[in-house]
């Protein structure tokens, strides 16, 4: 079964729930190694998403995801703004005049994503950013994308996410905010790669529900 | 803890409508599209001179738009870099034809955000300059950090670019004032709390009762180390020092002094500092040509200071001691 745009619309929403009822945990991880304002600030970004694509009924899967990137620069701020911003863009662009998605469709549409965050942020794998949990999902995404059903990729792809979110506790952040801290930063997880986390997540249980 | 506000999510747009009718006769603010811009923008010929970032730095920056200064500046979310709309709605309302620049600070949002809206504004033909302020010695400049905070030099290359463009000098002459003024600064801050955001329920981090956070930025951020809190000489040497090695100041050399408050430190302690800078300077045979004391670079309520000295020249001072008109800095007018 394909990714249909109502499927895409539902993921939005969800992610938006799931970011609105994290937005004191993001916070809270921003608080150790940033400047406590991630949680409020995506919270706000997908409030705006809601509201935007309620009237996008018919639109296919390309516009939606444009629209979300364009109203996440314009109301999230911050870093997170562009490069979130910027990966919905692209994932947008990537999917252009699509009304469904196969799942060689999902993992290119993420690696559009990824190559906006990289080329508007400058960082690698590594450095304690969202990167470290888009990285490895979408390399676990490509090796099942050929064999695998939807829900099991997204599954695949969300559960490198969240190990690759972990990964970043022991970083030393050397990108953002928390770069400032040198040494200090090791020891908390990221909460770039959390949101980033979360926001994949959303899309496998938004998945799994068929 | 305790914060004077009504809802967190309206505490900008709020704070904004204040500042509109409490400076009704220097700036119009536009609500809707989030920023403030001098009253009488756009300035024919002259180059338009913006700035923008999160608020909660407040007077910076909002409170230097007006004669001799800012013509605009773009207030993002509490500690929130601003977003690229905000910056090409200003940009357009003070273009007098001559161009405009970009004052940035070296953090990894404000950079991106006025990027893509410089993008922008080159799409509509506006030309613009961006300069990006990087003062903060307390950060090692290097490929494993996202480079130098923007800092306390911010306020004083704001005033003295101010008063060039207030001239009608061309955008390139300005930009490079711009450069030099941000080359020749150098800041260190320092604190004994941190903040509360309105959002949150407590502060950013936890400092015990004898303690102090050295190399701090101004959002509420944990700094480079915690230390033991001593006394005002002692603190006033650990962040002169490394400012005064970095800049290369040498005996017989004039500088702008400025001991900055975070926002929760009372003058009275701001004064002290002061008095232990000009003495440690005095020491060296370096010279307060100019000084500033006060609040111009906060972090909401953290209680700390940050010191910023600038190597002056003739010029400098010249643009210094123009006059300004702003709700926060005036003089000469």
């Amino acid at each position: 079964m394909p990714v249909t745009h109502e499927d895409i619309q539902h993921w939005l929403l969800r992610s938006a729930q799931v970011l609105h009822e994290n937005s004191a945990y993001l916070t809270q991880l921003d608080s150790a190694i940033g400047d406590a304002d991630h949680g409020s600030n995506m919270d706000r970004g997908f409030t705006a998403v809601k509201a935007k694509i309620a009237n996008l009924g018919d639109a296919d899967i390309g516009t939606l995801l444009k629209t979300v990137g364009t109203t996440l620069v314009s109301t999230v701020g911050g870093a997170s703004g562009p490069l979130y911003g910027t990966a919905f863009l692209r994932a947008g662009m990537a999917s252009s005049g699509k009304q469904s998605l196969e799942a060689t469709d999902v993992v290119a549409l993420f690696d559009a994503a990824l190559e906006g965050v990289r080329a508007r942020g400058k960082a690698q794998a590594g450095e304690k950013t969202m990167l470290d949990a888009l990285i490895p999902a979408i390399e676990a995404g490509k090796q099942v994308a050929e064999q695998s059903p939807i829900p099991q990729l997204l599954q695949t792809m969300a559960a490198a996410a969240e190990e690759g979110m972990k990964s970043t506790i022991e970083m030393v952040a050397t990108k953002g905010r928390a770069s400032y801290l040198g040494e200090r930063s090791k020891g908390h997880q990221d909460p770039g790669a959390t949101s980033c986390w979360l926001i994949l997540q959303a899309f496998s249980d938004t998945m799994e529900a068929h | 803890m305790k914060k004077l506000i009504n809802q967190p999510e309206d505490v900008v747009k709020e704070a904004l409508a204040g500042m509109a009718v409490a400076h009704a006769d220097l700036i119009n603010v536009d609500i809707e599209q989030q920023f403030i811009v001098r009253k009488d923008a756009p300035l024919k010929n002259k180059v338009g001179v913006i700035s923008g970032g999160g608020s909660g730095h407040e007077p910076m920056h909002g409170g230097y738009v007006g004669y001799g200064m800012l013509d605009a500046a773009c207030p993002g979310a509490v500690f929130t870099s601003p977003v690229p709309d905000q910056m090409l709605a200003a940009t357009q309302a003070v273009n007098g034809g001559a161009g405009v620049l970009h004052i940035v600070k070296n953090y990894t949002g404000d950079v991106m955000n006025f990027e893509m809206a410089a993008e922008l504004a080159a799409a509509e033909d506006i030309e613009v300059v961006s300069v990006v302020t990087n003062d903060d010695v307390a950060v090692q400049d290097s490929l494993y950090t996202a480079g130098r905070r923007g800092v306390g030099v911010t306020v004083l290359l704001e005033k003295i670019v101010g008063g060039l463009a207030e001239t009608g000098a061309p955008l390139a002459r300005v930009a490079e004032m711009a450069r030099q003024v941000n080359s020749q600064g150098r800041s260190m801050g320092m604190a004994l709390t941190s903040c509360t955001v309105p959002a949150a329920s407590k502060p950013t981090f936890e400092l015990g009762e004898d303690e102090m956070e050295i190399g701090i930025g101004i959002h509420g951020e944990p700094g480079r180390r915690r230390a033991k809190l001593t006394s005002a000489a002692d603190i006033t040497e650990t962040l002169t020092t490394p400012i005064v090695e970095d800049l290369g100041l040498k005996a017989g050399e004039q500088v702008l002094a400025m001991v900055n408050g975070m926002g929760g430190t009372p003058l009275l302690e701001l004064y002290i500092v002061f008095s232990e800078l000009e003495r440690i300077l005095k020491g060296k045979s370096i010279s307060i040509a100019r000084s500033l004391v006060g609040n111009y670079i906060t972090s909401l309520e953290m209680a700390g200071c940050s010191i910023t000295l600038v190597r002056l020249n003739d010029e400098l001072i010249k643009y210094w001691d123009a006059p300004v008109h702003t709700p926060a800095l005036r003089w000469g007018r």
